[in-house]
């Protein structure tokens, strides 16, 4: 598999939200290709017959009762809130669009 | 060293019930401890990123209030213990090691944290870790490295160096740890303790903050069998608030460890993990290892080799899955509603806040895996890396599968290597991830595992650790089979490994 | 955006184009608790009170479904004849945005729990058949207010305030494959659709099928291809469309607009569209690059759902009457022409007129009040008809009054007056404002008397046989007793009086 080049390393981060400069793009850029390099020996050894595995130990229908229980107070959910205003979350104004 | 320091979990239970001290004395014994040899980011062992003395005392009191009244919660109501920071602990900081929850404060429990209040163990504090569980060394930490009791240049393993550091310092009679692909199990091997990590579902997930979903798993972290077998107990159990937990009785991991410690191992098939062995095995950890096999020959246990050809695999798998799963997870981590918010000059908007807070608040190891796992999920590279890695991981499960047709545990040597130096595998992340070889393939098949001291190697005379595997839901066989190697090893040494540890009185400070 | 955009007229597009339609639609299940943890799933709410560590993204936090959300589920898979899946799991769609605590949506991907299914609907007298590709369960998003630039709109705001009660609410999104050749009634089509859907959720009971407080939003898509050059066109989605008007005038538009774009040789943008209520007109949104990457993989949280097919028979079983069927036999019931059942239908008055014909209404006489005379008042008060203010039991009593000649439709109408203004009772109405009709002869027979006298040439028409003349007189009547007089008592009285 292929190797990473600098701009594919600096799209990567950005689909991650992480804002990378220069010097972090010369740093880690290297050492992600190595990672790929050793992980990439994994390419074909199994065959199409051979179903994923998500889950180590297989369950099924895990439902919950659709039964209310008590949650948090607004008090307790703003707790680590960077900036609060009128009992919300105060964010940066979003860029872009409504999703 | 204060007398009751030096004591197993067992035998506080003991003198709590006999009435010899309270746990008020115990806790005040282990606090002082912590103060005379944990020390900084700068010197000291640093296994602990946050002390609750006062918390931890005064649930000593309710505890010594309540055997007053002739009734206690449970065995351990009175022990205290010491929590790993990647556990939501209601009231106490919850940081991972990471710069980017510096002074979060969860406003609940994980529900072993629960269960451990309920039961009535005062807390000490959270313990050090690599940043998010990543690394194998606790170096990773934004707050400064642990480091091992042993010597103190010497990484104390990881993530969870600061668990094993705390019991192999006798700072805490008892830990709670984390383990996704050996971050129990190495720690205890390079600190010369004992690391249990459960079967996949058997301890609950909820409120550990998740590195790799479908690899972490919690679990004790003591200096003997017996004190695993005893928390394991309490934290064990089904969850409805964890959907993959398992919904099966706790089984008798305590009986079992007492029946081990008999030394009867009659009947016992054993098997030698063949891939698990060459080249980079550092000679000392191999000949400690052979010993240890040869012991449980000598305890009536029937040895043989097995191959597990696809465990050549579980590495380039481990870090295709874990990657995957943990830049999904560590999203949320946003500068929005808590931890760290980092607001770049000019004109900030939300996404710009992210960004700047993201690359601020993360270290090195956390953007490597967060980058490796963007890649591995992004369209067209999905079936190529990570839906090649879940196949990889069923062929891994058959590997046990087949292994365990044959045999009642797997057994190899919990790390290639001792305690390595401070800082020499930092910026080789390749050679770091070399230290979980033996420990990754339990985490990706969900099968229990545990680590028992085997001794200290001849070149460095530092621990080796042994490391037993068994199959899902058959923990209490790694309690039989590590209590024994335990007892006949005790019995040569004169008392456990960590005896032979250096004092650590004005070690630090 | 100053732009001018060029618009086609409806004619022209449909001679020079097909269009090929594809709805969305999100439906908020009305279950007691969220998705994927205890928190009230209940509309409104003090912000941030409905939350707690799974639905506000918390470290360590796991989800656990809604055994509740996954039945709904399963009876809206089979209500749109969708097969039911043996296994299926979630996953995680990633991306960044404020208003999603985790920063992935806990969705489904290429594992829908319901799929293959298909929806018959009738524009005009002609059927339509919508099939249906998938209907799979996710969580909706936090809530979002603007602070600061226009009309809290997210564009030039200068920060935002996030409330997360809505986050984690059960969403069943059911997605359509292209609906091809409804030529002329594309607009009609997408709109009775959208009404067909949402009548079902009603007759299953899953939602409270509000679309004005979202419950259900509707993403429209609509692309053109050259007329009978067959293909697809590229696709606009014009996003949260939130009522069955608002349908119908977001297709007309984007068809007007994509024609206007490609008769001019350009090609439309595969982009999301805002559509504008006050002007029916659509703007432009997010830029959809094919390029956008959630990055799906399974939630390793949650383990696979596995619905056994004993309960899918078991729900098949408490599936409702399907809503066209039961149209047919209520129209059969109350012999209503097709003209009028169309009326009713599209007037929301079905429910309303079954309920009042239920209290002994005849059927003609409760469709007359609901289709005629409230359905008006509804109109002018912006309302829904179900919310005028009038409920089936007072129309029922009304008329009930209205049959026992206490009084008249045009006195009832000032009782429907009274009800909605909360006067009381239709009796107490009748008592305060003084509506009942004179019937006692006393007052009447003075009032013929008068009238009599008025007009003496009326008074010999009659005596002489022509009783036709007689409806002067009754008229005369009924304006002295100010429409009060029972019409029929008086002309009984000026022919007793002149035979
Ligand atoms: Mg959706
Ligand atoms: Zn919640």
């Amino acid at each position: 598999m292929s190797q990473l080049s600098r701009d594919e390393v600096a799209h990567l981060a950005d689909l991650a939200r992480i804002d990378l400069d220069a010097a972090e793009l010369d740093h880690l850029a290297p050492q992600l290709n190595v990672i790929l390099e050793a992980v990439a020996s994994i390419s074909g050894v199994a065959g199409d017959d051979v179903p994923p595995t998500s889950h180590p130990i297989p369950l099924t229908n895990v439902f919950r009762e659709d039964v209310v229980v008590p949650g948090l107070t607004a008090e307790q959910a703003l707790s680590g809130a960077p900036e609060a205003e009128e009992q919300r979350f105060r964010v940066p104004r979003i860029l872009g669009d409504e999703q | 060293m204060n007398y009751w320091i030096t004591k197993t979990a067992a035998e506080l239970v003991d003198a709590l019930a006999a009435g010899e001290t309270t746990s008020v004395e115990l806790t005040q014994a282990h606090l002082d401890r912590i103060q005379a040899v944990d020390g900084d980011a700068t010197s000291g062992i640093h296994a602990f990123l946050h002390v609750d003395a006062e918390g931890a005392l005064a649930q000593a009191a309710e505890s010594d209030a309540r055997r007053a009244a002739g009734e206690t919660r449970h065995l351990l109501d009175g022990v205290p213990i010491a929590v790993k920071d990647v556990l939501a602990t209601q009231g106490l900081p919850t940081t991972c090691g990471s710069k980017i929850l510096e002074g979060w404060v969860p406003p609940y429990d994980a529900t072993v944290v629960r269960k451990v209040k309920a039961a009535g163990l005062p807390i000490l504090g959270k313990t050090n870790m690599d940043e998010f569980a990543m690394g194998s060394s606790t170096e990773h930490s934004a707050y400064g490295p642990t480091r091992n009791p042993w010597d103190q240049t010497r990484i104390p393993g990881g993530s969870g160096g600061g668990s094993a550091a705390a019991v192999a310092a006798f700072e805490a009679p008892l830990a709670l740890g984390t383990d996704t692909g050996g971050s129990i199990r190495q720690p205890g091997a390079v600190t010369g303790t004992v690391g249990v990590k459960p079967t996949y579902g058997a301890v609950s997930r909820y409120g550990l903050v998740a590195l790799a979903n479908s690899l972490d798993q919690v679990g004790p972290v003591t200096r003997t069998v017996l004190d695993s077998a005893l928390l394991h107990e309490l934290i064990g159990g089904h969850d409805p608030l964890d959907s993959t937990s398992v919904n099966q009785p706790v089984g008798a991991f305590v009986e079992a460890a007492r029946q081990g410690a008999a030394g009867d191992l009659a009947g016992l098939k054993v098997g030698v993990i063949k891939e698990l062995a060459g080249d980079g095995w550092q000679p000392g950890v191999m000949s400690r290892f052979a010993e240890t096999v040869e012991l449980l020959t000598e305890l009536g246990a029937e040895v043989t080799e097995i191959a597990c050809p696809s465990f050549v695999h579980a590495m380039a798998t481990y870090y295709l899955i874990l990657p995957a799963e943990c830049s999904s997870n560590l999203a949320k981590f946003d500068a929005m509603r808590y931890g760290l918010r980092v607001v770049p000059d000019g004109d900030p908007s939300a996404e710009t806040v992210m960004r700047a807070t993201r690359d601020a608040g993360f270290g090195d190891e956390v953007k490597r895996r967060i980058m490796i796992g963007t890649y591995a999920l992004s369209s067209g590279y999905y079936d190529a890396y990570y839906g090649q890695a879940q196949k990889v991981r069923t062929l891994i499960s058959r590997d046990f599968a087949a292994a365990f047709e044959q045999v009642d545990v797997l057994v190899s040597p919990t790390s290639p290597t001792t305690a390595f130096p401070l800082g020499d595998k930092l910026d080789d992340p390749l050679a770091m991830y070399l230290q979980d070889l033996a420990t990754i393939p339990a985490n990706l098949a969900g099968v229990p595992g545990i680590s028992v001291p085997a001794g200290l190697a001849d070149e460095d005379g530092l621990p080796v650790g042994f490391q037993v595997l068994a199959p899902a839901l058959a923990d209490d066989r790694l309690y039989r089979v590590g209590a024994a190697v335990e007892a006949a090893l005790s019995s040569r040494w004169g008392g456990i490994l960590l005896n032979q540890a250096p004092s650590l009185e004005g070690g630090s400070q | 955006m100053t732009t001018v955009t060029k618009l086609v007229d409806f004619d022209e597009v449909i001679e020079k184009f097909d269009p090929a339609l594809g709805l969305e639609i999100h439906v908020e299940l009305n279950t007691n608790t969220k998705m994927f943890c205890g928190c009230p799933a209940v509309f409104g709410g003090e912000p941030n009170t409905q939350v707690c560590p799974t639905c506000l993204g918390l470290p360590g936090a796991m989800p656990v479904v809604n055994g509740k959300a996954v039945e709904s589920a399963i009876r809206i898979g089979l209500a749109l004849n969708c097969e039911i899946a043996e296994w299926c799991r979630f996953a995680r769609k990633n991306y960044f945005y404020p208003d999603m605590p985790k920063n992935f949506q806990t969705s489904q991907y290429d594992e829908p729990i319901a799929f293959e299914g298909f929806l018959d609907v009738d524009v005009e007298g002609e059927t339509f058949r919508i099939e249906i590709e998938r209907a799979h369960m996710e969580e909706d998003t936090g809530k979002s207010l603007h602070v600061g630039g226009s009309d809290g709109r997210i564009h030039g705001a200068d920060y935002s305030l996030v409330d997360y009660n809505r986050a984690g609410i059960p969403l069943i999104e059911i997605v359509t494959k292209p609906i091809l050749n409804t030529g002329d009634k594309a607009p009609l089509v997408a709109k009775a659709y959208v009404s067909a859907i949402r009548d079902l959720i009603v007759a299953l009971g899953v939602s409270d099928a509000r679309m004005d407080q979202g419950s259900i939003r509707a993403d429209v898509n609509l692309s053109l291809a050259p007329k009978g050059a067959g293909g697809l066109g590229t696709r606009s989605e014009t996003k949260n469309v939130n009522s069955l008007r608002s349908v119908e005038r977001a297709v007309r538009y984007e068809m007007a607009r994509h024609a206007g774009i490609l008769l001019d040789g350009g090609s439309v943008l595969q982009e999301t569209r805002h559509f504008h209520e006050n002007d029916g007109s659509t703007s432009s949104g997010r830029e959809k690059s094919d390029a956008e990457d959630y990055r799906y993989f399974p939630e390793p949280d949650l383990v696979p759902v596995a619905p056994s097919r004993e309960w899918v028979e078991e729900l098949r079983l408490t599936l409702p009457e399907n809503p066209a069927e039961r149209r047919v036999r209520l129209q059969g019931d109350w012999g209503f022409t097709d003209l009028e059942m169309r009326d009713a239908v599209a007037a929301g008055a079905i429910e309303l007129i079954e309920e009042t014909v239920a209290q002994g209404t005849a059927p003609q006489s409760a469709r007359k009040w609901w289709v005629a005379d409230l359905l008006r008042r509804a109109n002018d008060a912006g309302v829904e008809l179900a919310a005028v203010g009038v409920t089936p039991t007072q129309v029922a009593a009304v008329q009930a009054l209205v049959d026992a000649r206490t009084i008249n439709d045009k006195l009832a109408r000032q009782v429907f007056d009274g009800l909605i203004a909360g006067e009381g009772t239709p009796a107490e109405i009748i008592e305060k404002r003084g509506l009942a009709m004179v019937s006692d002869d006393g007052p009447l027979l003075a009032a013929i008397d008068e009238a009599l006298a008025a007009q003496p040439a009326i008074a010999e028409k009659i005596r002489g046989g022509n009783l036709a003349a007689a409806g002067a007189i009754i008229g005369a009547v009924m304006k002295a007793t100010r429409g009060q007089a029972d019409a029929g008592r008086v002309r009984e009285l000026i022919l007793e009086k002149l035979a």
